[in-house]
């Protein structure tokens, strides 16, 4: 199943020039990268782990794009994806985000209902691979 | 409604190619121009950058026309004694490089061995990384890099950040420009030593000392650009004081010079406020007089102590 979070994630997979073209777009406004990885898409996750420190000051989309490659050589079968933080409100906001690696085959997302008191129901999503 | 030379250039590459007006498109000659007029002296420096700059000229049109090319290795090495410009010229290289599209935004990230090496293990690969990704589409001026490499010490770090260098130097020729800079001896003995950056490096440029008319002509601009000059007498002294400081210890060149007239502002700026009664002019305020000059220690100084620093 295909996971749509963040932005683009309707459209097909981004290249790397796109990608690239995005960065660049992002660093005009002064925004610093970070990129992020994880297993587990669920949606409910929203921490995934850091590929080093969030990036300031670049000029130039190839600093993002080295340590993009390096992520992905580390961990081919996980979601990827650039955070763009903008800090013009005096703290570090996610302003755009989008998934740049994804596995081959990528995990289901499924619903769950539980039974409880008085026949009501509650559900759950939970991920399967 | 045929127009043939529109024609032929969606055909293929064009058959011929205007050096002369690519010199002027590229905005090359304003950069030279400027080079020419605002550095004084330089004269093998302001060469080697016109023959670059031809190169890398000619380099784009073959590119233009299809023929065979090789992305130049751009990498350089300024060496020369301290004070005679050489980030001045590396911030100009980056401009001019940016003009010739061989670098994509033309900034200038200046470093020195701190920001390199880091202070413990596994400090320093993250470190020179995070400069290197900073510098990415612009130039990297390492200043003084020969301390990057400490012979005494095997368990330096800095042999560290040389590698990582090494390999972004050759991986990513399209993406940074290295513009290593010193003293000349100190990195001659450093490329001897390294000899993985001296066959990386292609352009090795050594900026010569001024002459003391040089001197006197940069001082000169210096002062106009604060809004001030000399009087009748006071350039005369200051070109005797420029062939005194050569001779004495810590000579930095056109950083002694501006030393120097920082210090004469300051005598400046005292003489009036003892001297002046009543109102003061424009005049009065941006002229540097003899005695501002001539009071300095340099001149005090027949024998020259090697210990003493004039001031």
């Amino acid at each position: 199943m295909r996971i749509t979070q963040g932005c683009f994630s309707f459209l097909p997979d981004l290249t790397d020039e796109q990608i690239t073209a995005q960065v660049e777009y992002c660093l005009g406004k002064g925004w610093a990268i970070g990129v992020e990885h994880t297993d587990d898409p669920h949606p409910r996750n929203t921490y995934w782990e850091m590929w080093g420190n969030p990036m300031f000051d670049l000029k130039d989309a190839k600093g993002v794009m080295m340590e993009l490659d390096d992520c992905r050589k580390a961990h081919p079968q996980d979601y990827i994806r650039l955070n763009a933080f903008d800090s013009s409100r005096g703290l570090e906001t996610v302003t755009m985000s989008f998934i740049v690696n994804r596995p081959d085959i990528e995990p289901k997302l499924r619903m769950t209902r539980t039974e409880s008191r008085g026949r009501s129901q509650h559900y759950a999503w939970e991920t399967r691979r | 409604m045929a127009m043939p030379e529109a024609q032929s250039s969606v055909d293929g590459p064009p058959t011929s190619v205007d050096l002369a007006e690519e010199y002027h498109a590229s905005g090359v000659a304003e950069i030279l121009d400027e080079l020419d007029r605002e550095l004084v002296g330089l004269k093998p420096v302001k060469q080697r950058i016109r023959e670059t700059a031809a190169l890398l000229l000619v380099e784009r049109a073959r590119r233009a026309m299809g023929l065979t090319h090789e992305a130049p290795s751009l990498h350089m090495s300024f060496t020369g004694n301290p004070g005679t410009g050489k980030t001045t010229v590396a911030l100009r290289m980056a401009n001019l490089l940016h003009r010739l599209g061989y670098i994509r935004k033309g900034h200038l990230v200046s470093v020195t061995r701190d920001d390199l090496v880091g202070q413990y293990i596994g400090h320093t690969a993250p470190k020179t990384k995070d400069i290197l990704k900073k510098a990415m589409g612009g130039v990297l001026f390492i200043d003084e890099a020969y301390y990057l490499y400490r012979p005494d010490n095997e368990r330096d770090y800095g042999q560290e950040a040389i590698e990582i260098l090494l390999q972004v130097m050759e991986n990513n020729r399209d993406d940074l420009v290295v513009i290593l800079a010193g003293y000349a001896a100190r990195m001659d003995r450093f490329f001897e030593s390294n000899p993985g950056f001296r066959s990386r490096i292609a352009h090795h440029i050594d900026f010569p000392d001024y002459d003391d008319g040089e001197l006197l002509s940069i001082a000169e601009s210096m002062l106009s650009r604060q809004g001030y000059h000399f009087d009748a007498k006071a350039a005369a002294v200051m070109s005797d004081y420029i062939a005194r400081r050569r001779r004495q210890p810590h000579f930095a060149n056109a950083r002694s010079i501006r030393n120097a007239l920082d210090r004469a502002r300051l005598r400046q700026a005292n003489r009036l406020f003892e001297e002046s009664v009543g109102p003061v002019n424009a005049e009065q305020l941006s002229t540097i007089t003899a005695r501002d000059i001539s009071a300095s220690r340099v001149f005090a100084m027949d024998q020259p102590n090697p210990l003493e620093i004039s001031s």
